[in-house]
């Protein structure tokens, strides 16, 4: 395991090529739980939680299941299902074992499930050909982007609340502009790599 | 017969699952960078969209209603990958652009959206028609969406040149910022036409102001936010 392809992955799916701003994955919840910077670092918690667990989970059976036996051509299905089930597993286990945990994740975990960033890290694995270990770092690297974009987003909602806005572009057209600018501020990052 | 035709309508004009309704948001900002894969993103989720609403209503009255939706799931996702392993093997181009938003169609809520909200409670025929109706105006809403910041980012419309070579590009157009911002357009121009609506007195509720207000028009998450609504109250 190459230390400096690690941090290279870190940076490219944390910064360079963000979740939301530049592959818009999981823009549900970006949108919808970022009116406040409270709720949005626990959204953002939930999911770093959420996506690292999972590509742990579909990289064992990818590797162990699919790949011995030659169905890899089933990944959709089997991904999807295993996300979904994992979800509500996380959640009933959360709820018994950790309370404190559950308190402050709980409520988003439900909102996951259909969290196409989940399914989309778990292809983007696949894709790229990584090993376990590199999946999960990957995994973790990209939901990593999505609590720094989302944290932001909802700071700047914050303060654009009380602005004076033409009416039409009150609500979602304004937060979508500045998801915009701030997909534009993303793309400096392109330079590191 | 004229039922089907009503389907059609109401997918294409009255309930697009775009301009109107605002749902399957991720696909409709991450491919629509030029016209042909917006139409191929389109058309793609059509035959997924129509065969999947046939399959579920065929079986409605099998599937017990406690699984529905891991059932519902399931036969999208057989669709999606026997759509994906047609286009590796035959549209090999259409099949690298649209790259890992194929095997996302699993995860767009307008297919199960409407597998649950009409599949399963209609017959076959007018699901069919429900379906392609639905994907219609999608591929119609993706294409006009891709051809917009085509010309804007590129000068072009489905490769060919449409403007004159003077004419200097937006290239950010075809960046990711730009999808952002035609789609901050759409929906304030969507809010418009509401307010202006409203101001006359008619009825705009079945205009939704998009998926991003709390999740709800997303297929099941709509039970995960009642949910967190009562959680939140207790």
């Amino acid at each position: 395991m190459d230390i400096r392809q690690l941090i290279l992955i870190i940076i490219g799916s944390s910064l360079v090529s963000n979740v939301v701003l530049s592959q818009f994955l999981g823009l549900c919840p970006f949108l919808g739980v970022s009116k406040k910077v409270e709720t949005a670092a626990g959204m953002g918690g939930a999911v770093i939680f959420v996506i690292t667990l999972a590509s742990a989970v579909t990289g064992v059976i990818y590797n162990f299941i699919l790949e011995p036996f030659h169905i890899t051509y089933l990944q959709t299905i089997v991904f999807i299902l295993v996300i979904a089930a994992l979800v509500q597993f996380v959640e009933m286990f959360l709820k018994k074992f950790m309370a404190g945990l559950y308190q402050a994740l709980g409520v988003y975990l439900p909102l996951i499930t259909t969290n196409c960033a989940v399914l989309g890290v778990a292809l983007n694995n696949v894709k790229y050909d990584y090993d376990i270990l590199t999946g999960i770092v990957n995994g973790f690297a990209t939901a990593l982007g999505f609590a720094i974009a989302i944290i932001i987003l909802a700071g700047i909602r914050e303060k654009i609340e009380d602005n004076d806005i033409p009416l039409p572009f009150k609500g979602m057209p304004i937060v979508l502009i500045t998801a915009g600018l701030m997909a534009i501020a993303f793309c400096g990052f392109s330079g590191l790599l | 017969m004229n039922k089907a035709g009503e389907r059609l309508f109401n997918g294409l004009v009255k309930e697009n699952p775009t301009f109107v309704l605002m749902l399957g948001m991720c696909p409709t900002l991450a491919v629509t960078t030029s016209a042909v894969n917006g139409l191929g993103m389109g058309l793609t989720t059509t035959v997924v969209l129509a065969l999947s609403n046939v399959i579920i209503s065929l079986m409605r009255n099998i599937i017990p209603d406690k699984v529905r939706i891991p059932a519902f799931i399931v036969v999208i996702a057989t669709f999606v990958t026997l759509v994906e392993l047609l286009l590796e093997g035959y549209l090999p181009s259409l099949y690298e652009a649209l790259g890992i938003y194929i095997p996302l169609i699993v995860v767009n809520c307008i297919i199960l959206g409407r597998a649950e909200s009409y599949a399963s409670k209609n017959p076959v025929i007018p699901s069919l028609f429900d379906g392609l109706g639905m994907g219609l105006g999608f591929s119609v809403a993706l294409t006009m969406i891709g051809a917009l910041r085509e010309v804007l980012g590129a000068g072009e419309i489905f490769g060919y040149r449409v403007l004159p070579a003077s004419y200097v590009p937006f290239s950010i157009f075809v960046l990711a910022p730009g999808a952002f911002f035609v789609l901050a357009c759409l929906t304030a121009i969507q809010n418009a036409v509401k307010l202006w609506g409203e101001k006359k007195g008619r009825d705009m509720s079945k205009i939704q102001s998009g998926c991003g207000n709390d999740c709800t028009t997303c297929g099941h998450s709509k039970e995960a936010a009642c949910i967190k609504n009562e959680q939140e109250e207790k």
